[in-house]
């Protein structure tokens, strides 16, 4: 069962007709053949060769759709490396650069809107209450005062409820600690989503619509290549950019600096120095998630 | 976990049914490691670090293209200025601070320390870490404000002043990029 076949009828299609659910297959997008062969392996039992076609295949259907190359990468972790995030609530203002930094770094869908990262507003007085907290906060200039902000995207849990109730294996922690989902072995039951405690995961209702232009061409299978409609996605921390070395795109653009990023493993990390030094916590620890992403006070 | 054994056609029919436990992977693991024991945390030099050049005024430097000491004798006495620079209103410590405690009377085209150590504009940053240690400390580990480039290699780190006005140092609030939308519930 290789997938070179020029098969008509995708696994999502097959998958649909054998459960006869036709309710899921409005949302699911059903009516159309994708270029994954039903009866591939999962991504961990692909040959090497398996996965290179795979690879090319996919590359060939983003270039022709979009009008520019497209790369997808399948960037391996690398040994030893731990990785983790943290970010500093003493210094975050609430500006959004980094919800719209990563949409575009990360081709998330412009309409409907799916952002990965979602900034709340709080109370100074109130502390963290996430019953109070407000995504939606209009302002003309922020931090707005008596207020404070705190961004929450997925937290890469060792201990992911998400992953475990994937009914089918599409999710999974990498070796790095990335918490990675396979588009294509998503079969859009949304049970991870029901699962996460911190709204991390964003489904595609519709057909997701990127403009060719805006198209970052610099992908990764488990990352940011270019999503179907029905299938769940999340932060993978810019695999295709930390798998390479480089920050993740809104450490970069955060202009306070709140962002953090780094390698549990050495020493001498920023992300190690912040552990050390500062006033950590992990949100809803009482949950025993074990996020991989900590929050800070650097003052 | 990986259990990616189970057909996927048989999971979608038995959703209801699989039990939501599962292994953890990395139980060992620690979730605040410390390095009690480690070699203490020492970043690059930073007089090895990459920064952007300091951002100046137009045309403002050198300096000393109007503070050339033969023609403009340094006048050491802390007053409000008159001929030039009106524009720099003073928030920073206003009551005891004031221009020649940072700027050099004598060389106007360096900074000095607190000792008289001549300081470029380049590592401004050892004269702010004199009064902002603790801020200086995280700086030079990465901590305190933005990096770009490699966590694994070199990083392009930012002046003080990059972010911080120096005659003024509170960071100036910004406009917020637009709020997501609402998610519109169907009666
Ligand atoms: S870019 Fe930085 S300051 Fe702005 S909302 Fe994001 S984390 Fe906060
Ligand atoms: S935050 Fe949610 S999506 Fe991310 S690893 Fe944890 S449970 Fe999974």
């Amino acid at each position: 069962m290789t997938d070179t076949a020029d098969t008509t009828v995708s696994r999502r299609d097959l998958l649909c007709t054998i459960a006869g659910c036709a309710a899921a297959a409005s949302v699911a997008g059903c009516s159309e053949p994708t270029h994954t062969d039903f009866f591939r392996h999962h991504l961990h039992e692909l040959t090497p060769e398996q996965l290179k076609a795979m690879l090319a295949d996919l590359e060939q259907e983003f270039s022709a759709k979009y009008g520019k190359d497209v790369t997808v990468a399948m960037t391996e972790a690398r040994p030893g490396v731990s990785f983790a995030y943290a970010l500093d609530l003493s210094r975050c203002i609430g500006c959004r650069r980094c919800v719209h930094a990563c949409v575009k770094e990360n081709n998330q869908s412009r309409e409907p809107a799916v952002q990965w990262i979602r900034v709340l507003e709080m109370d100074k007085e109130k502390g963290i209450d996430l019953h109070h907290a407000n995504a939606y906060y209009e302002a003309e200039t922020v931090p707005r005062p008596g207020h404070f902000y705190m961004p929450v995207a997925c937290q890469h849990c060792r201990n992911a409820p998400c992953v475990k109730s994937c009914p089918v294996g599409a999710t999974w922690q990498e070796p790095d600690g990335i918490v990675a989902i396979d588009y294509d072995w998503c079969i859009g039951c949304r049970c991870c989503m029901a699962s996460c405690p911190y709204g991390a995961r964003h489904f595609n209702w519709a057909e997701p619509e990127l403009p060719a232009e805006e198209l970052n061409p610099k992908t990764h299978y488990l990352g940011n290549r270019p999503r179907p409609k029905g299938v769940v996605e999340k932060c993978t921390w810019c695999i295709h950019r930390t798998r390479e070395g480089l920050y993740p795109a809104c450490v970069e653009v955060c202009p306070v600096g709140a962002r953090k990023f780094g390698d549990l493993n050495d020493p001498a990390s920023e992300i190690r120095y912040v552990l050390e030094n500062k006033r950590v916590f992990v949100l809803k620890s009482e949950l025993n998630t074990r996020p991989r992403f900590y929050y800070f006070y650097g003052v | 976990m990986r259990n990616h054994s189970l057909p996927r056609w048989l999971a979608a029919f038995a959703l209801a049914a699989l039990p939501l436990a599962g292994c953890d992977a990395h139980d060992h693991e620690e979730d605040f490691p410390s390095s009690i024991g480690a070699p203490p945390v020492e970043a690059a030099s930073p007089q090895g670090i990459h920064v952007p050049p300091p951002p100046f005024s137009d045309g403002v430097f050198p300096c000393s293209d109007c503070h050339d000491p033969e023609m403009l004798l340094p006048n050491p006495r802390r007053r409000k200025l008159e001929m030039a620079h009106q524009e720099i209103e003073l928030k920073h410590d206003a009551e005891h601070r004031w221009c020649l405690d940072c700027h050099d009377a004598a060389n106007r085209d360096q900074l000095h320390l607190a000792g008289g150590e001549l300081v470029p504009f380049e590592e401004s940053y050892r004269l702010c870490g004199q009064c902002h240690g603790d801020k200086y400390r995280d700086w030079r580990a990465g901590v305190h404000g933005r990096r770009t480039g490699k966590w694994d290699g070199d990083k392009e780190y930012l002046l003080c002043v990059h972010c911080h006005n120096s005659h003024a140092p509170h960071f100036a609030p910004i406009a917020p990029m637009p709020a997501p939308k609402r998610p519109v519930r169907t009666p």
